[in-house]
């Protein structure tokens, strides 16, 4: 095995102490513990009655997002005063490249879980296959199709069925989508989703490439051009669920199909949200402040893999979610 | 540029706001040790209740609740950051780095830890009570048969996850990138290594634990069905999803557990590690190994009888590694010179007493035996030969052998000689008869029993008690020597141990490896 | 610091030498406190000998790694003046113990796996029973061809007073119920095993079956009891509160002792059938709903109806409220509580009687009645 240990051995900078940790530490828990409370006063509570949640939640997204700020300016601030050795900016290279393949297996339960219930659960429940041979006793009537455009339930008993005590969390208040009717929308917008991510992904390179030759001009224009792609992703995100919901009744109470839909192009979409918010606040560093040179342009260079991450991702959702 | 010739900061703000590892180190071990007492007791009240037969002392939902904090706590409060705390102190001092690769995060993976666990607490005393499903919360009893607390839970669980990832993630960069020069990776102490391994282990499946509780969250108030076969769903996916993050969680446990043991008995033996190599090698095939067997927690969930054999097929398999882990140590103390002060006590304790806990795995991950040993207290005693004798024991052992290098004073000897003869015998006392009542038929999780299982439950209960007090006498010890204990000022604590962190002075200073020491070639790892 | 290797030898070796009893004690093959019961099925002797044959090559094994250990921490301990050796690394052994422990672990896999799919063929089965699992009851149902189909639920029958110490624990303590599976022995049977609300899990060692029983899912397992007798089990998968508290009876009869019993429980059937179509006076109906009461509401709502778990039914305002409502309650629960649909569990006599027994018990005079027929109507929606 070759040895990878850094030839230059500048003082490698540990920071002094700071408050960074824990101001984050008690926006973080203020706003979990809000956002937990006011999902539970939805559920769980009274609905006349006046709780603190979203307040909590409020004051504690506010501390935290104040925090992060201060962290990175404060981490963009040493790098400017020359503080960041070579072997230093390694160790955030490695950080932000682990932290990528961690959203990586996020991703990928709920990609398992599509696969599990697309290939195995589906079948079974109208039993078919090793594993539910006998399930039609308990889903007469039940058939098999993906998009399962109508659930063991209500195949059934119709949508207000309640066979199975669920404790009345499963209702579905809107007929499901058909299928006939899918077919229209599925396949324009998607296409049109790809096609930008794709587009913006390449855009963000050559904006690298930009500021590897030092032309600050490219490097903000095709960065510009990368932002305004990720939004105008967001806003046919945005106009896809719309219609999902309204004109198709796929709602998150529709069944596997909703949740699965919803959650993997939700958390892709909230994705795409940050890796734009990331990459705005690079073209900001550069416009306004005139950050980044040829050779040291870390900030952006994380933002733009996050970037092609979440492109990625996108890749295999059209693949899995909207194609097969 | 900072400057670090200056002692620690005085007062609160010293630990609130440090960066550095030794500091932070000292701040996980005794976090988890404090957790390590909550679980205890929780504990402590399920034997208590199990003594006799008859509901004594706790209401059956209050007895769930101790069941579900106790694992919870003993896994993700004193296990996990136990071990954390310890590659704070000691990956740096072992590859000459001067800190943590990213050392405000550092701080920051820390802190994220008590008010999580306090909130953790707090559902005790919720309406409805605390989660009450498990450590392993299945759907739909954690969903929608679940009161407000899981939501707590669940986020509570999120943010774990997200101190577990940053601190592996500090980990990885430390030992990648911050090893002095000439300190290759087969040169790394395998302390180094089992971490470096489980740090990967970490970032790839603490998400996917985030994943599973993610979708609980949905499933409890939005409304979906990942978990609910009415909606085309399946209360079994919360089982895939979970122990593919579970399983490897267990190798998390024990891994860094390994490369302590693998550390203390070539220093006692004063001999060399045997088989370097192949130990490294064994690490990462369990690590690998471990991403394919988890559906051996599931045996009895009905799976086709396709998926049942490759399961049991690939489980089987990590006795393999496992079994050269254990040879090689063996062989290690063969033909050395052996002492047998604390730490090599409980490392020979870990060695003895996890071998029979794997073992007991190995009988589990035989499909057709497991449908008689499933969810049954059998599988109990599997699970604490390898937590505590295995963790716990390692953990022990790896305390009463660097305490010195970290506090510049040796503990009492006889005291922790007692500690490992009162903890080793109560351990056993608590949890070999478990085996004998799982095997005769006592399922797990249940708060009350039949007559048949009562006088080996109530041996285990004497022995739990027995197990418990001892610590007491850990922590005095402890306590003892950092307060009062003889000083000492040799580098080397130990005549026979080997590697860096014995190159500096004792205790360590706050600062060490400024500059990266020169590895002498001789001294490849120890 | 001289250690006495003596001693630490006898006592680390004191879990091996007890494994090692275990193994003999267990040799005779009968129920045993510390072993597992090979039990009354031939796939029960299977998993017996296969759990036997890998416990006893973990024992070997482990008697020689630990034999090796003992022997250099006695020998090579430094107070014997022993200078250490220096070797550290071998291709060869490395290869020799990674491949004999593979081998070894082939022997094991082979019987485990014809064991396995043994008990993964569910075919040819005589007899069919549907097992759900309920919070915190079982629910047997005989599926024939001709005749009734017979089902019913079966609860934990010890009494409460035994569980809190306030009465002396009789010799079955929480593992016996007020109606247990009756099955033919020498036959095939095959359960379908389903829940209705959480995961359960269904275990009866002496048969060899364990199965989650998941709602919503169906799984196959199947039995087949050589001998007759009386076998109890439990509830394997932790599922709510009372996990601890629903017990498994099987009693396994001869094959005409069993038509006889499923001949008298088809009777009985038919009769509920003809009940259902009649119509009470108040007092048959509250005598008979004081029985369903006491056996299925009093746990939560009290003897006196003075409430507990559940809300008092001594003027409440449900059961001294509008008649339809409390049938609601009574059929469909209430989500999100304990309160759970009765409506699947009790047959509509046994419903009608207890909502009347509630409306007129406990100072509760309400002195309406509700018949078979209502509830049936009220379930038709
Ligand atoms: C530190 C944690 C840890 C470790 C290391 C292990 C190690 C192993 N475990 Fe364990 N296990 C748990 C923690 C751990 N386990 C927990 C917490 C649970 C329960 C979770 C819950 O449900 O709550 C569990 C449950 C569990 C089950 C599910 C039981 C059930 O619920 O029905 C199974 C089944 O296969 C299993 C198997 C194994 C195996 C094969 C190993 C192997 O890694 C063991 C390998 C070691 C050896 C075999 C010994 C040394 C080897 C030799 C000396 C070589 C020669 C040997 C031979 C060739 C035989 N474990
Ligand atoms: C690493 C993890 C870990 C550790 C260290 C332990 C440690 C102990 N465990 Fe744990 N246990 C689990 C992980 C662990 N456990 C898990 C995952 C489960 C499954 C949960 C589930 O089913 O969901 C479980 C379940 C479990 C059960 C089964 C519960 C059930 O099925 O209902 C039992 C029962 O005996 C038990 C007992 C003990 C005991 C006696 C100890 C002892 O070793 C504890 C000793 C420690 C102390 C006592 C604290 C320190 C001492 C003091 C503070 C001094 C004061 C002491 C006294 C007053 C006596 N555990
Ligand atoms: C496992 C516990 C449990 C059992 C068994 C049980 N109940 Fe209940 N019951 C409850 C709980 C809890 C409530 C309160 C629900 C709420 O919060 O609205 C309740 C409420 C009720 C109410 C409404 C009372 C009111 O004033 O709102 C009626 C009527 C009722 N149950 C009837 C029955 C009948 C009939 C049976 C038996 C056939 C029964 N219950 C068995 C737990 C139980
Ligand atoms: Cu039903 Cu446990
Ligand atoms: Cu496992």
């Amino acid at each position: 095995m070759t040895s990878q240990t850094s030839t230059e051995y500048e003082k490698y900078y540990v920071p002094e102490k700071s408050r960074l940790a824990v101001c984050a530490t008690i926006g973080l828990i203020l706003s979990i513990y809000g956002a937990a409370s006011i999902m539970n006063d939805m559920t769980f509570g009274d609905p006349g009655e006046a709780t603190s949640s979203w307040t909590i939640f409020w004051v504690g997204m506010f501390f935290f997002m104040a925090t992060l700020f201060a962290w990175f300016r404060t981490a963009i601030r040493e790098n400017i005063a020359g503080m960041n050795s070579a072997q230093l900016k390694k160790s955030y290279v490695l950080g932000m490249f682990w932290f990528i393949f961690s959203e990586v297996m996020f991703f990928f339960a709920f990609f398992g879980a599509l696969f599990y219930v697309r290939n195995l659960v589906g079948p079974w429940l109208a039993g078919e296959g090793e594993g539910g041979r006998m399930n039609d006793l308990l889903w007469p009537g039940f058939e098999y199709v993906w998009p399962m455009m109508q659930t063991p339930q209500e195949a059934v008993g119709g949508a207000s069925a309640q066979l199975m005590a669920n404790n009345g969390a499963f209702v579905s208040p809107n007929t499901s989508l058909s299928f006939a009717d899918a077919a229209v929308w599925w396949h324009w917008l998607p296409m049109w989703n790809t096609l930008v991510l794709l587009t913006s992904s390449l855009t963000c390179h050559i904006a690298h490439m930009g500021i590897l030759a030092g032309d600050r001009k490219k490097f903000n224009l095709w960065l510009t051009i990368t932002v305004v792609l990720g939004i105008i992703f967001l806003c046919l995100q945005y106009m896809e669920y719309h219609e999902a919901y309204v004109e198709y009744g796929l709602t998150l109470n529709a069944g596997i199909y909703g949740s699965t839909f919803f959650m993997l192009t939700g958390f892709h979409g909230f994705h795409v949200f940050m890796g734009m918010t990331m990459l705005l606040i690079q073209l900001l560093r550069s416009v306004i402040g005139k950050q980044f040179t040829a050779t040291d342009h870390f900030g952006f260079e994380a933002s733009s893999w996050y970037w092609h991450f979440v492109d990625v991702v996108w890749v295999f959702l059209f693949l899995f979610v909207y194609i097969l | 540029m900072g400057d670090h010739h200056h002692g620690p900061a005085k007062g609160l703000s010293r630990w609130l706001f440090t960066t550095n590892h030794k500091d932070i180190g000292t701040m996980y071990l005794w976090f988890s040790f404090c957790m390590f007492i909550l679980g205890g007791t929780f504990a402590m009240i399920i034997r208590a209740e199990l003594f006799q037969p008859g509901m004594q002392l706790v209401e059956p939902e209050f007895f769930n609740q101790m069941t579900t904090l106790h694992g919870l706590v003993m896994v993700f409060g004193a296990i996990m950051p136990s071990f954390v705390g310890l590659a704070n102190w000691m990956i740096p001092l072992m590859i000459g780095a001067p800190d943590m690769a990213l050392p405000r995060m550092n701080n920051w993976s820390f802190w994220i830890l008590p008010p999580t666990f306090l909130l953790l607490a707090s559902t005790l005393f919720m309406e409805g009570g605390a989660p009450q499903a498990g450590w392993t919360f299945y759907a739909p009893l954690s969903t929608t048969y679940a009161g407000p607390s899981v939501t707590y839970f669940i986020f509570c669980i999120h943010v774990l996850g997200l101190s577990s990832i940053m601190g592996s993630i500090n980990i990885i960069a430390t030992v990648m990138n911050m090893r002095a020069p000439g300190m290759t990776y087969m040169k790394m102490p395998l302390f180094v290594w089992t971490w470096l391994i489980t740090a990967f282990l970490l970032v790839a499946v603490m998400p996917v634990l985030a994943g599973a509780v993610t979708m609980m969250l949905m499933d409890v108030h939005f409304g979906t069905s990942f978990f609910s076969a009415a909606g085309g769903g399946d209360p079994v996916l919360f089982q895939h999803v979970f122990w593919f993050f579970g399983h490897p969680e267990v190798y998390i446990i024990i891994l860094p557990a390994f490369g302590v043991v693998s550390q203390i008995i070539p220093a006692f033996s004063r001999k060399p590690l045997f088989g370097y190599d192949s130990m490294v090698y064994a690490t990462a095939s369990i690590a690998f190994l471990s991403f394919i067997v988890w559906a051996h927690h599931m045996y009895t969930v009905g799976m086709p009888v396709s998926g049942e054999l490759f399961f049991m097929y690939a489980t089987m398999l990590i006795a393999v590694p496992t079994g050269v882990k254990v040879f090689n140590w063996v062989s290690t103390m063969w033909r050395g010179a052996l002492t047998f002060e604390t730490p090599m006590l409980f490392s020979i304790g870990f060695l003895v007493l996890f071998t029979i806990g794997g073992f007991t795995g190995l009988m589990l991950s035989i499909a057709p035996s497991d449908f008689q040993y499933h969810d049954s207290y059998f599988v109990v005693a599997h699970f604490h030969y390898v937590m505590v004798a295995g963790a716990v024991f390692s953990m022990t052992a790896a305390v009463y052998y660097w305490l010195p290098k970290w506090c510049g004073r040796m503990y009492n000897e006889t005291m922790g000689k007692t500690h490992f003869w009162i903890s080793f015998i109560g351990f056993n006392l608590t949890f070999f008869p478990q085996h004998f009542v799982g095997l005769a038929g006592m399922p797990r999780r249940i708060p009350d029993y039949a007559l048949q299982f009562a006088d080996f439950n109530m041996m285990s209960s004497i022995g739990a008690f027995i197990y418990g007090a001892s610590q007491i006498l850990w922590l005095y010890n402890i306590i003892a020597t950092i307060v009062a204990g003889e000083k000492i000022d040799k580098p080397k604590v130990w005549d026979g141990a080997e590697g860096l962190e014995w190159t500096v002075p004792t205790p360590a200073p706050y600062h060490t490896f400024e500059t990266p020491p020169k590895i002498d070639p001789a001294h490849a790892h120890s | 610091m001289v250690f006495k290797a003596k001693r630490l030898s006898k006592l680390a070796l004191g879990p091996v030498l007890l494994l090692m009893s275990v193994f003999a004690m267990a040799a005779g093959g009968e129920v045993s406190d510390i072993n597992m019961s090979p039990g009354v099925t031939e796939v029960g002797h299977k998993i017996y000998d296969l759990h036997m044959w890998i416990l006893g090559i973990s024992t070997v094994i482990g008697l020689l790694v630990f034999g090796v250990m003992f022997y250099s921490i006695y020998y090579h301990r430094k107070s014997r003046g022993v200078t250490p050796a220096t070797f550290h690394e071998s291709t060869k052994v490395e290869i020799a113990w990674t491949v004999v422990p593979f081998l070894i672990l082939l022997a094991m896999a082979v019987p485990a796996t014809t064991t396995l799919l043994e008990i993964y063929d569910n075919d040819d089965a005589e007899l069919d029973v549907v097992v759900t699992g309920y919070q915190w009851k079982w629910k047997y149902e005989y599926l024939s061809e001709d005749g009734e189909n017979v089902s019913f639920f079966s609860n934990l029958r010890t009494p409460q007073a035994e569980i809190d110490n306030t009465e002396a624990k009789g010799e079955h303590y929480l593992l016996e119920v007020d109606e247990p599976l009756v099955l033919p022995v020498d036959t095939k049977v095959r359960f379908l095993v389903t829940a209705n609300d959480v995961i359960h899990s269904w275990w009866v060692p002496q048969l060899a079956v364990k199965r989650d029983a998941i709602p919503g899912f169906i799984n196959e397992v199947w039995t087949n009891a050589t001998e007759e007798g009386v076998y109890r089990g439990q509830c394997a998968e932790l599922c709510g509160r009372n996990h601890g508290f629903m017990p498994i009876v099987v009693n396994v009869v001869s094959k005409e002792e069993y038509a006889e019993w499923l001949a008298g429980k088809q009777q009985e059937a038919a009769e509920i059938k003809e009940l259902m179509a009649q119509t009470f006076t108040l007092d048959q109906l509250m005598e008979r709903g004081k029985a369903v009461y006491d056996v299925n509401c009093l746990a939560c709502h009290g003897a006196n109806g003075e409430g507990g778990v559940g809300l008092p039914i001594a003027g409440s305002p449900v059961a001294t409220g509008d008649i339809g409502h409390h049938l609601d309650v009574g059929i469909n629960g209430v989500p999100g509580t304990a309160m759970q649909a009765f409506g699947g569990q009790l047959n509509d006599v046994d419903m009608a009687a207890v909502i009347t027994y509630q409306r007129n018990a406990f100072g509760n005079n309400m002195g309406d009645t509700i018949q078979p027929i209502d509830v049936y109507n009220h379930k038709k929606g």
